[in-house]
């Protein structure tokens, strides 16, 4: 596994063949980019929406993009990169369903992660607490979150099959490490999905 | 600064060279012989893997890195060219030439016209980004420098390295544009039209032809105070003179300068003249207004870059409101259309388009990296 990586991180990254072309979708300041790039010899380009982050990433030679993910996948051709990557973005995005499809349109593959809003801590927290939950991965308060679509692990395995996308892969992490897929919509906080046109 | 020289005289400060081209000009016909005035700072490497191509902006110059002969500043981007720097002599080949229709070297219309032995003026032809990028081209060829590890520029330099990656991509292996645009804007070339105005109603002006007297430097003056302001943020100017008097307590009731910023434009009109031509200032307006890249390209602006190997680097300012931020994501749509490789950011500061030009260690730190994963 790739070392030093957020875990969803990891597993997209132990997933990526070598020397493919990526495209890092709300890449942070480029630690996906910099492993693939030095560990895989993958040519990688990345679109962030903060410019702290894109201007840390571009001193660090990557090639990043400060953008938005609704409004700026248009302009990538279609099949311009072998895998498009979206990690913990997808609940940020005004239609994540739209960026979804650009991502399956832009890459072969697509590489989708995201928080599970039906972990059983989030649900405890919601039904007994009558809060909204405030949790290791959504760290942030109901007025002050970017996540404006929280999502859960079967929400997004209803839209895979009502939209037709092909689910390569899935992969579950609970704490930081690997879980079962079943039960997962209630035991994963995190959820990994490997998507293809 | 202390630079290290080549032996070779084609290489160093304040240089010159007439060739005879010809340069081919977008208007038709050829302009030849062509005057070059440039600098340049390091050592080219031996395999000529590491030169490096610095473009002025409208009233620029070759001094990018060295002492002004006339104004006695330093260079006009030491800021970025230097010891430890983004473009380093000490590792770089850097290269700036005087573009042609300028007047510190170069040709342009105050230059003398041979078939007169008189200034060109007028008869000067109007020339384009294109034609100073092909001219430029000219003088690499001299130089023996093939390719570019990089080119890179602000504003009308920002043009002119699009125009240097659309016309020889094979020669531009990275590219960075700042605080530029791949066309000038409406509002852009109605800013210029009032400059040129400014200078063509100074009756010393005489349709070009005053060399041998007077110059319009009234027009001038007025013409730079206009575009000063566009160079500037309505943040920056309230930041840096606000409201404040110039060495008086009270208003004059009258038409002294009694702004501090009154005053500040004023000397930036006055000071222009003492280092540049009317002329050239009518001709580089009209190069940069007449700049389309999209133009020779079906009106296209993607098929500038088809099959670039070229890496981009642009970068905006965020209070830049003569070259926004909207304008540097056309080009960077229009590179990522074309499947090219680009990187952009948009800086925050209140500085306006001349952010460029002042000390921005986020803009060094960007162009640092980005020149390093080129290498």
């Amino acid at each position: 596994m790739m070392q030093s990586l957020r875990p969803d991180l990891a597993i997209i990254a132990d997933n990526i063949a070598t020397g493919s072309r990526i495209l890092d979708i709300g890449c942070g300041d480029g630690a996906l980019m910099s492993a693939l790039r030095d560990q895989k010899q993958v040519d990688a380009r990345g679109i962030e929406i903060d410019s702290a982050n894109v201007s840390a990433a571009v001193a660090k030679g990557l090639s990043v993009v400060q953008g938005d993910a609704d409004r700026d996948l248009y302009e990538y051709p279609d099949n311009s990169f072998d895998y498009a990557i979206l990690s913990q973005t997808l609940q940020t995005t005004h239609r994540p369903d739209i960026v979804v499809e650009n991502l399956l349109r832009i890459g072969r593959y697509a590489f989708v992660s995201f928080p599970n809003f039906a972990h059983w801590r989030v649900r405890l927290s919601l039904s007994f607490g009558g809060r909204m939950p405030v949790t290791r991965l959504i760290p942030e308060k109901w007025y002050d979150t970017p996540n404006i679509h929280h999502v859960t692990i079967d929400d997004f395995r209803a839209i895979v099959r009502e939209r037709n996308w092909v689910q390569e892969k899935q992969w579950f992490l609970s704490g930081d490490t690997q879980t079962s897929r079943s039960g997962a919509n209630l035991l994963a906080e995190h959820a990994v999905f490997l998507l293809r046109q | 600064m202390h630079f290290v020289m080549n032996d070779d005289e084609r290489y160093g400060l304040d240089k010159k060279a007439r060739l005879l081209g010809p340069l081919k000009l977008d208007s038709g016909g050829e302009f030849a012989p062509i005057e070059f005035a440039y600098e340049t700072y390091g050592k080219l490497n031996a395999d000529k893997s590491n030169a490096i191509l610095v473009c002025h902006a409208l009233t620029g110059d070759q001094y990018a890195a060295s002492q002004h002969p006339i104004s006695g500043k330093d260079g006009w981007w030491s800021n970025v060219i230097g010891a430890n720097k983004p473009v380093d002599p000490a590792y770089d080949f850097i290269i700036c030439i005087n573009v042609i229709g300028s007047c510190l070297g170069s040709s342009g219309p105050a230059s003398i016209n041979p078939s007169t032995d008189a200034p060109y003026g007028m008869d000067f032809p109007v020339i384009t980004v294109a034609d100073m990028v092909r001219a430029q081209a000219i003088l690499l060829d001299h130089l023996g420098v093939e390719s570019l590890a990089a080119v890179i520029g602000g504003s009308m330099g920002g043009m002119q390295v699009l125009s240097w990656a659309a016309q020889f991509p094979n020669r531009v292996r990275s590219a960075v544009v700042i605080a530029s645009a791949a066309r000038q804007s409406a509002q852009n070339i109605a800013f210029h039209e009032v400059g040129r105005q400014s200078i063509m109603a100074d009756l010393r002006w005489k349709k070009g032809s005053y060399y041998d007297g007077d110059a319009p430097t009234s027009g001038l003056a007025v013409a730079r105070m206009a575009a000063h302001i566009t160079y500037l943020s309505e943040a920056g100017l309230t930041q840096k003179f606000g409201r404040r008097l110039q060495d008086r307590d009270e208003k004059s009731f009258g038409f002294d300068a009694d702004f501090q910023i009154e005053s500040y434009l004023r000397h930036q009109g006055i000071s222009f003249v003492d280092r540049f031509d009317a002329n050239s200032y009518l001709y580089i307006t009209r190069a940069m207004d007449y700049f389309d890249l999209a133009d020779d390209y079906g009106g296209i602006l993607a098929n500038a870059f088809q099959n670039t190997k070229t890496r981009f680097c642009v970068i905006s300012f965020d209070s830049d409101w003569l070259y926004p931020t909207s304008e540097s994501r056309r080009i960077v749509h229009a590179i990522n259309a074309a499947g090219g490789n680009v990187s952009f950011v948009e800086i925050k500061s209140d500085f306006g388009h001349d952010s460029f030009l002042l000390s921005a260690p986020e803009m060094n730190q960007i162009i640092s990296g980005f020149l390093k994963a080129g290498e």
